[in-house]
């Protein structure tokens, strides 16, 4: 029932992306090259709307589906990971045109071309993991 | 309605759909943040056995990879809708940008010029696709998330490394876009 609950979510998020148009690599150099507003447009009502709803579930001290408290853990201070690993992912993010999300996203639409995007994606979390600690923080 | 959904969505529409996949997670005790699973991938694949410092235990998000699955399920559907391919509204002025980068602008979501395997197999293609995923992959669990965890929750939430890392976001977004795909794509 609960697997069911995540995928059906999933699916309501891989239609959300592909009619966003947030999949295209076109939208993606176009708000890199500042030439439209409608990539920030998506973000920006996005960040609003979750600033009300994050906002109001601390206020109202809401509880989850299960009756838990919804606890937000802050993020730690540092601040040269977010800073490198930020540039990086965005490095990624303009050449492939996707993060994360529309990667797989756009595997179901049949760019099959996307495995080689996953594939270097795993290649690259693994060797992170093996620098660990020795990457400034 | 139908009609309404299966065309591109507005702007001011899918903003406010994305924070609702957000709440779902949120609601259900989970937390949005998408490249959680190539860490939960790694650690299905055995990294936890051989990297001591690797705790990821895929077993405990299997919820985040189920909505991978249902992520990939819902591209599907999204390309067989009844409107489905209609052409994208990309500014003059990228166009142009683009075919300066031997990428001709085409109307679809990804450009046929770069997205087939043929591609794929140049140098070029690999260094574009699996170059790009490696720092996809590798600046997303160094920074601790992508458009999803930060950009998205981490602002919401306030969380100033989120806003850290999404400054980063745009200063590799704009290297790459100025600086490595003019060298990648060939420029004319």
């Amino acid at each position: 029932m609960k697997t069911i609950k995540f995928i059906l979510t999933g699916i309501f998020f891989g239609i959300v992306m592909t009619q966003s148009e947030a999949v295209s690599w076109y939208r993606i150099q176009e708000m890199f090259r500042f030439q439209s507003f409608i990539m920030y447009g998506i973000i920006g009502t996005a960040v609003l709307t979750g600033m009300v709803l994050i906002a109001l579930i601390k206020r109202l001290r809401m509880r989850d589906s299960q009756g838990q408290p919804i606890h937000f853990p802050d993020k730690d201070r540092r601040w040269k990971k977010y800073l490198a690993g930020g540039t990086i992912f965005g490095l990624g993010w303009a050449m492939t045109g996707a993060c994360p999300g529309p990667v797989f996203v756009l595997l179901g639409q049949g760019y099959g071309v996307m495995l080689a995007v996953i594939a270097g994606a795993l290649a690259g979390t693994y060797v992170c993991v093996l620098l660990g600690d020795r990457l400034p923080q | 309605m139908l009609e309404f959904l299966s065309k591109p969505w507005p702007w001011y529409f899918s903003g406010p759909a994305i924070s609702a996949v957000m709440a779902i997670l949120i609601f259900s005790g989970k937390t949005f943040g998408f490249s959680a699973n190539l860490s939960n991938i790694c650690s299905m694949m055995g990294v936890r056995k051989q990297v001591p410092g690797f705790k990821v235990d895929w077993k405990k998000q299997r919820w985040n990879l189920w909505f991978l699955v249902g992520s990939v399920i819902g591209g599907f559907i999204a390309v067989h809708f009844p409107n489905a391919h209609q052409p994208i509204a990309l500014s003059a002025a990228t166009q142009a940008d683009l075919a300066k980068l031997n990428v001709p602008f085409d109307g679809r979501l990804e450009p046929a010029a770069l997205f087939n395997w043929n591609y794929l197999a140049t140098g070029r293609g690999l260094l574009l696709f699996v170059g790009g995923g490696f720092l996809i992959g590798f600046g997303t669990r160094y920074a601790g998330g992508c458009t999803s965890g930060h950009a998205i929750t981490g602002l919401s939430n306030l969380q100033w490394p989120s806003l850290i890392a999404v400054i980063g976001f745009f200063i590799g977004g704009l290297v790459a876009t100025h600086l490595l795909l003019p060298l990648i794509l060939n420029q004319k």
